[in-house]
């Protein structure tokens, strides 16, 4: 025991002797927290959305102005040929096409039915679809203003009796207004946290490999889990610091609500964080130089991140991929995070995923230490 | 009657085909200092790590301080110090935080430590050094320290690979001065050269060439047995059957140094 | 010139060397693109519903079946009074409820209105506004189902709509490019900045200074290997992306492999400049790695569009190279035009170029008096 307390010592003197890895630590992710979460969202505002109103009668009129009055679309483009209004598409520089043919308003009234035209730009294939989405709730607005015009003006249809109606409402939970920060707060703050320890606790093995040290440890009667333990519990340390000020940043910048408990967060984190440098310390043991490292290190981590869940929902991946994840430390992670920060869960729902974590930890740890050899 | 800290028997190391070590067989006894020399590659570097537990041997039989290299290299650790050219110290530690961290490592005391670094420091005359980082330092402060802390633990056994590796003349002879000092307190002392003067101050010498002991002896008994006047001329005669396909011949010329004043050197 | 290419070809032998890099160098981008196109989407698919049916009618229970078979959804079970709701989502085994008032179908027949209830982990945003927005559609499908054939119902507009580009909304439309993006800036910017720095934190630096190469040959001999061997890379993801997820070049394809000399130009020369300003390696990885990661996915427009961010991160993100090449990729690629659509982009991705080369020899001079 004490033997790996001198060893802690001097990663810790190592580390702080570093002028730049001293800061970046810290400042890395307090600068990438303040700038990256606020920014992401997949809410969707100000579609530019072009009208090509070749009718140009008050029925027409009324349609636009439905869609200006939306906060959703931004109608900044008025055209009178389609040809443009997709030249402007083609441009980006608008994202949904409206066409609204010439006898648009008449048809409407003699035939009771006309049809308009949406092109989309669906590179995009969500935004495309939500913009849809949208653009269809308002004509049905639109049609059901119109319906009831028409029913008064009687016209053909009978206004009897109306259809048995079910009656949708919604509510959100844990987070009513979905304020997107809420969200990538805990999933951002996990990336960094993994982004930080993982490369540093790797590089400083491997770098100890590369320059020579090592070998004089190993010559010394030090135990492989003391020297792992070593490698490890600074970055530990680190990270669970790191989660502190990321937990601050989120309080006091980003109000976010903490409905669970502080202690069930740093005892989740911390258990990943032995899995993720546990994974770091034995990718480093079979990496001679600090490339290599950095190389799997990379993928691992991009990886990792992708299918965490951050940013996509696990569950729509294919099976085969989801039990890919059943190794991916960052899945729990995220559930753990968002379950605890956001919905205030305890510790008996979030168990399976600190048992996950808890294997995943000890069977990396395990490689690591198995791995790594005294002797050359 | 000696005491034997180092018994070797048929040592051999193997990389695939290659034969790192063929059938060694030696003895060093305690408090001797134990010359083991060659050219790169001829396998001391090998034998070395594999006497220092770092790594094991194919065949044969190692046993040193008491302890099987093959079965017990942890326990041989515990018992010996060691110290390579290609590792100084932590650079980016000062000089305490080095004698710190492996004091501690050897599970020394905290006074323990504090004590023998003081001791240390006032031995190489680095008082005023204390909490100099060992990066700006000079090479041959560095090995000077590297080795004092090599002994720190007091071990019965020290490994030195190449320890004067790019050391100035002056610099090595202060070296050999602490080389000389351990050995009078008892410490037995393994060295890897292939500087031929160094050979001369070893109590026994031990010439390795592609792998195997071509000769084992005192220096004198060295140049009496080849009729040579030093060790290095003992060296290139022993060298010489393949010397005209072998590099060898060459390194051996080219690394040929002599300590300026060798002469006063003594024994203490 | 000889002397020049002489170590271009050292460069390369020590790349080749490295059997374990080279694997990595190629096979990051192919498992990653492959990865995207079939793992990693934005689509709803099997997200966890609970029903806590207060009426367990006919038409309750039909709506349930409905919304289990309709293939977004996996039935996560039935609850049993309105406590369990926070229970279940607070376990995560549930993304939504879906609860029914009393009576429900007696309702609906009788009083012509029949109230149905979601609530949804707000938690996940965008899963749980996707969630919302399926079952609704869903249940407003059944209705109009119920109340006979909407045929008869009154549409006074009717609208067509074609999906430009990507008519059959595959996700990968959005990910290949951003893919090809993101992995040329980090291997690229990675490799280089290492490369040097390694040479200087090892002290051959020195060694390859007082060599008759001139520093400007240095550099340009360590960054030629990654250069063609990125560009390879581009061609290898082209093809991938072309046989594998069925996206072929649109436009011209010689002009995407010279956006692409360009793009990877850009990248490594800022990788030359996070060597210059980095000591060791372990500082230029930590450059590169953690801190062009996150803000090259985030910020670049490949996951979250630009346009829905507040206007500061559009600034934000005109500085970040990546966002450029995505647009210069995306006409070329999948829609098809030419340079008169991407000028602008190539023009501000050659500056940057430019700036980043001139910081870095600059730094590089001061380096060496």
């Amino acid at each position: 025991m004490r033997t790996t307390l001198y060893l802690i010592r001097k990663e810790f003197l190592q580390i702080f002797r570093n002028k730049f890895i001293s800061k970046a630590i810290f400042a890395v992710p307090i600068v990438q927290m303040l700038l990256l979460v606020p920014a992401v969202t997949f809410e969707i505002k100000n579609v530019n959305l072009c009208v090509v109103d070749a009718d140009l009668t008050s029925r027409s009129q009324s349609l636009v102005n439905r869609l200006e009055g939306s906060s959703f679309f931004r109608v900044n483009q008025q055209s009178f040929s389609l040809e443009e209004a997709q030249k402007l598409l083609h441009r980006d520089q608008c994202d949904m096409i409206l066409h609204i043919p010439r006898g648009f308003g008449r048809d409407l009234v003699r035939d009771q039915g006309s049809s308009v035209m949406v092109s989309a730009n669906a590179i995009n294939a969500s935004t495309a679809q939500l913009s849809w989405a949208y653009l269809n709730g308002v004509l049905r607005d639109y049609n059901a203003e119109v319906a009831v015009e028409m029913k008064a003006a009687g016209s053909s249809m009978t206004a009897m009796d109306v259809p048995p109606r079910i009656t949708v409402t919604n509510r959100y939970w844990y987070n009513e207004l979905l304020t997107y920060s809420w969200f990538m707060l805990p999933g951002i703050l996990g990336i960094l946290i993994t982004a930080i320890g993982f490369v540093l606790a790797g590089l400083n093995l491997v770098r100890e490999k590369e320059v020579g040290t090592i070998e004089q440890i190993n010559v010394t009667p030090v135990k492989k889990v003391q020297f792992m333990a070593s490698k490890m519990i600074p970055f530990l340390l680190i990270g669970l610091v790191d989660l502190a000020l990321g937990l601050a940043i989120g309080r006091l910048v980003f109000h976010i609500p903490f409905e669970g408990s502080a202690g069930l967060l740093f005892l989740g984190s911390a258990i990943y964080l032995v899995a993720v440098l546990g994974l770091a310390l034995f990718v480093s043991t079979f990496s001679s130089t600090q490339q290599q490292f950095m190389f799997v290190a990379f993928f691992l981590m991009i990886l990792f991140i992708l299918m965490s869940g951050v940013f996509t929902p696990v569950e729509s991946m294919p099976l085969w991929a989801q039990k890919v994840n059943l190794a991916n430390p960052l899945v729990y992670l995220m559930r753990i995070n968002r379950m605890v920060m956001l919905k205030g869960s305890g510790f008996g729902d979030i168990i399976g995923n600190i048992g996950a974590l808890l294997i995943i930890a000890a069977l990396f740890m395990g490689f690591a230490v198995r791995k790594y050899r005294k002797t050359a | 009657m000696q005491n034997v800290v180092i018994s070797v028997n048929n040592l051999v190391k193997r990389f695939g085909n290659f034969i790192a070590n063929d059938h060694l067989t030696f003895e060093v006894y305690q408090g001797e200092i134990f010359g083991f020399l060659g050219a790169n590659g001829a396998g001391k570097t090998t034998a070395l790590r594999i006497l220092s537990g770092l790594s094991s041997p194919t065949s044969g039989e190692v046993v040193v301080a008491g302890f099987n290299a093959a079965r017990e290299p942890e326990q041989i650790k515990r018992n010996i110090g060691y110290m390579s050219q290609k590792f100084s110290l932590y650079e980016d530690l000062t000089i305490r935080e080095n004698i710190m961290l492996y004091g501690g490592i050897y599970g020394l005391k905290k006074d323990q430590i504090r004590k023998r670094t003081s001791e240390l420091l006032r031995k190489l005359r680095f008082e005023g050094y204390a909490d100099r980082l060992i990066g700006d330092l000079p090479l041959g402060v560095r090995q000077k320290l590297a080795f004092s802390v090599a002994l720190l633990h007091e071990p019965k056994i020290v490994f030195l690979d190449e320890p004067t590796g790019g050391v100035d003349p002056v610099t090595r002879r202060q070296f050999w001065e602490l080389i000389y000092e351990a050995s009078a307190g008892g410490v037995t002392l393994f060295v890897t050269t292939h500087y031929m003067d160094e050979a001369e101050y070893c109590d026994r010498v031990c010439i390795m060439n592609e792998g195997k002991i071509v000769a084992l002896d005192t220096p004198a008994r060295l140049k009496e047995t080849y009729h040579a006047h030093s060790v290095e001329e003992v060296f290139v005669k022993i060298a010489r059957p393949t010397a005209t396909h072998n590099p060898l011949h060459q390194m051996a010329g080219s690394s040929l140094t002599s300590l300026p004043g060798d002469s006063h050197l003594k024994r203490v | 010139m000889k002397r020049f290419l002489g170590f271009v070809k050292k460069e390369f032998i020590h790349i080749f060397r490295d059997f374990r890099t080279l694997i990595i160098l190629f096979g990051i981008p192919v498992v990653q693109i492959l990865l995207f196109g079939f793992v990693v989407s934005t689509e709803i698919k099997d997200a966890g519903i609970a029903f806590l049916d207060l009426s367990k009618d006919e038409i309750s229970r039909k709506v349930i079946h409905k919304t289990v078979s309709s293939g977004f959804f996996s039935y996560s079970g039935e609850l049993t009074s309105f406590r369990e709701v926070d229970r279940i989502m607070k376990e995560g085994k549930a993304k939504a409820v879906v609860i029914f008032e009393p009576q429900f179908g007696e309702k609906f027949f009788r009083e012509k209105s029949a109230a149905v209830s979601i609530i949804a982990d707000g938690s996940e945003p965008n899963t749980a506004t996707l969630i919302t927005h399926y079952l609704t559609a869903i249940i407003q499908n059944y209705n109009q189902e119920l109340t006979g054939s909407p045929a008869e119902e009154i549409v006074p507009v009717k609208a067509e709509v074609s999906m430009f580009y990507n008519p059959e909304l595959k996700s990968h439309f959005m990910f290949v490019p951003g893919v090809i993006t993101l992995i040329l800036i980090l291997i690229c910017a990675l490799m280089t900045s290492v490369t040097i720095t390694r040479e200087k934190e090892f002290g051959t630096m020195e060694v390859l200074l007082v060599s008759p190469l001139k520093p400007i040959q240095i550099i340009l001999g360590k960054v030629t290997p990654y250069f063609l061997l990125s560009f390879i890379n581009v061609i290898l993801i082209l093809l991938l992306s072309w046989l594998v997820f069925g996206l072929p070049v649109k436009g011209s394809v010689a002009l995407l492999l010279a956006e692409s000399m360009l793009y990877i130009l850009m990248a490594l020369s800022l990788g030359i400049l996070i060597s210059t300003v980095s000591k060791t390696m372990q500082q230029a990885i930590f450059i590169s790695l953690v801190g062009l990661l996150l803000p090259t996915i985030l910020l670049s427009g490949f996951i979250f569009p630009i346009e829905n961010m507040h206007p500061v991160y559009h600034w934000v993100s005109s500085i970040l190279p990546p966002r450029y090449f995505i647009t210069i990729i995306k006409n070329i690629m999948i829609k098809g035009t030419g340079l008169g659509f991407v000028w602008k982009e190539t023009l501000i991705l050659a500056g940057m170029t430019l700036l980043f080369m001139l910081f870095s020899i600059r730094n590089f001079k001061t380096r060496l008096e």
